[in-house]
């Protein structure tokens, strides 16, 4: 019993002598291997990054520094212009279409199941590769075979080139990706609902509300900090589209679903423009920074509602 | 509350009392068949996916409609496994090209166990250092580490592909598992979150009767937070298995080309007039099967951290 108190006591003084410096040397030697991954996978090339965009570089030799040419370019580029509004446009179907699909789907489990394996089907989609969805969709989706024309086929309407054409290769990838990460989304939601308590529901019932209403007036608003974030994460998600394009259309046809991502990979790694690239990722850097900024104060407008 | 209850509860008893039978439930027939439309449309894809890679290519065409596979036959997975001789490749509409997933399937194991390992271990030394350990500086460091979270993934690609060629490892695994070996922002966050919450009691124990921290990371804090670092595990496996940018860049050859990459080569290589589809749908389901049975297995876990994992 002495001991462990004067066990502690010599402990206390020696905290005291080192209050400064704590486990300054300890903690160095844990953070070793994860700070030489962050500096040199993270810090630098981000650095690095913002230096290149400031430079003409094509993989041999060094790199030219040109200043702001790069960014100058970039406003004159109809291609970069033309990448930008895809994207957007991509993101727009995308995250609408997720959002209502998987916002129905969250309140269906809630409300009627507490099936866990039926909420691990609904994952299913998400955790194969975007290449294997995308290829298992380019198939299904394919004009003269896919099955889904087929089906278009037999209700007696014209077949449709999904792929194919500048009208629906858009929509066409903003729905094979809906596909994919609308279980996900719905149970991230699914959570959100699990935390408004009984009793809210409870009231609402005595006081004769509809299922329709209820979830209108009561389960909707309660949801919106929740929704916010998943919109958050969706979205910055979303710009990031790439796998699916690189293996179906590959930016065609005419540039129609060339994005952003495709566009940076393209000039950086097909015709190594490098500089350029990195130029019109520092642009998609602010944007996304733009975009999260945006949403995180939308998330705390939302902040209260329930306690 | 309880006026309020006593004078609604006696109006709904009698709608009850009124009707016999219960009266059939609209709503819940149709967020019923709401749900399951849902699944099959979600179902669906992956079955089709079997049923085509079960079939004959040639046969495809002529029962294009047909939900069973269309003239049964192993053929396309004896195609991509590379156990078919190029003539019986063609005679059933396959490329003909080489292809054996074998050697992709090994390659995509080393890359994602790699990965997992190396991550989750340094991650959890990192999280340590942040949750556990008390030094100047600490709280900075850690949001320094976070704000790699803002910088969207390609901003970084391009500099880290200059690097990796630099050091002579395009075509290598070492190359392809570098950038997210050592940490990722996300799983140091994570595992930081759940370090916090150990009780500080058990340590300080611990600590008394004469373990080093070494000894207290390694016989306390990984055993005490093993589920956490489970879960974590399972999403850093499928994340490192389904990426396809970064091994598209640095790994392109054969001998460590990882399953997503041989998708895109495959089926960039199969003619354009006749696609080799069965042969593509064999293949992804190969990519998309170990994951598959990894979730069966463990997925009940992911499951139910999603909601945390993603929102807090």
């Amino acid at each position: 019993m002495s001991s462990q108190v004067s066990a502690q006591s010599a402990i206390k003084t020696g905290a005291r002598r080192s209050r400064r410096l704590g486990d300054l040397w300890v903690a160095l030697a844990f953070l070793l291997p994860s700070a030489v991954g962050f500096v040199v996978f993270y810090l630098w090339p981000t650095i690095r990054g913002f230096y290149l965009s400031l430079t003409d570089y094509s993989l041999l030799g060094d790199a030219q520094f040109l200043g702001f040419d790069n960014f100058q370019r970039l406003f004159n580029d109809p291609l970069f212009w033309n990448s930008l509004r895809v994207t957007l446009l991509y993101v727009v179907i995308n995250i609408g279409l997720q959002t209502v699909v998987a916002l129905a789907l969250a309140v269906l489990l809630h409300r009627l199941t507490q099936s866990v394996t039926i909420r691990g089907l609904v994952l299913l989609p998400y955790l194969v590769a975007n290449v294997v969805v995308a290829l298992v969709w380019f198939w299904m989706l394919d004009y003269q075979l896919g099955i889904v024309n087929q089906l278009i086929d037999w209700i007696g309407l014209g077949r449709i080139p999904f792929f194919g054409s500048e009208t629906w290769a858009i929509p066409t990838i903003a729905m094979i990706n809906v596909w994919r990460h609308m279980g996900y989304t719905a149970l991230l939601i699914f959570a959100g609902l699990q935390m408004i308590p009984k009793y809210v529901y409870e009231a609402s019932a005595l006081d004769g509300a509809s299922e329709w209403r209820t979830f209108w007036r009561v389960t909707l608003p309660l949801l919106r900090p929740i929704m916010a974030l998943v919109l958050v994460l969706s979205v910055i998600g979303s710009f990031q589209i790439f796998d699916t394009i690189a293996v179906t259309t590959a930016g065609g046809p005419v540039d129609s679903t060339r994005v952003i991502y495709f566009y940076i990979f393209e000039l950086a790694f097909e015709r190594f423009d490098f500089g350029y690239a990195a130029a019109i990722s520092v642009v998609l850097f602010l944007i996304l920074g733009g975009v999260a900024m945006a949403q995180l104060k939308m998330l705390r407008a939302g902040d209260s509602d329930l306690s | 509350m309880s006026v309020l209850t006593r004078t609604q509860r006696p109006e709904l008893s009698q709608d009850r009392a009124a009707s016999p039978r219960p009266p059939i439930n609209w709503g819940r027939v149709v967020a019923w068949t709401s749900l399951v439309v849902l699944l099959i449309v979600t179902l669906f894809p992956f079955y089709w996916m079997l049923r085509t890679s079960l079939s004959n290519n040639r046969s495809l065409a002529s029962e294009a409609g047909s939900l069973l596979p269309a003239d049964f036959t192993l053929g396309a997975f004896q195609r991509v496994l590379g156990m078919a001789s190029t003539e019986e490749a063609l005679a059933e509409g396959g490329s003909g090209a080489n292809v054996n997933f074998w050697l992709y399937l090994r390659n995509s194991i080393i890359v994602a166990t790699v990965v997992t390992v190396g991550q989750l271990f340094f991650c959890a030394m990192a999280a340590y250092a942040f949750a556990r350990l008390r030094w100047p500086g600490r709280n900075k460091v850690f949001f320094l580490f976070l704000t790699a979270l803002m910088v969207p993934p390609i901003f970084t690609t391009l500099p880290n592909f200059i690097l990796i060629r630099d050091l002579g490892l395009l075509n290598t695994f070492a190359g392809i598992v570098l950038p997210t070996l050592f940490m990722t922002p996300f799983a140091v966050f994570f595992l930081r979150q759940f370090f916090l919450g150990l009780s500080r009691e058990i340590e300080e124990a611990a600590m008394i009767d004469g373990a080093g921290h070494l000894r207290i990371f390694f016989r306390l804090t990984i055993p005490m937070a093993s589920a956490p670092i489970a879960t974590l595990a399972i999403l850093t496996y499928i994340n490192a298995w389904n990426d396809y940018m970064w091994p598209l860049l640095v790994g392109q050859e054969e001998n460590v080309r990882v399953l997503t990459v041989a998708l895109g080569v495959f089926r960039s290589q199969t003619p354009q007039g006749s696609p080799d589809w069965a042969g593509l749908m064999a293949a992804t389901l190969i990519a998309a099967l170990p994951i598959m049975i990894l979730f069966a297995v463990l997925g009940r876990r992911v499951i139910n951290s999603i909601g945390f994992s993603g929102i807090k």
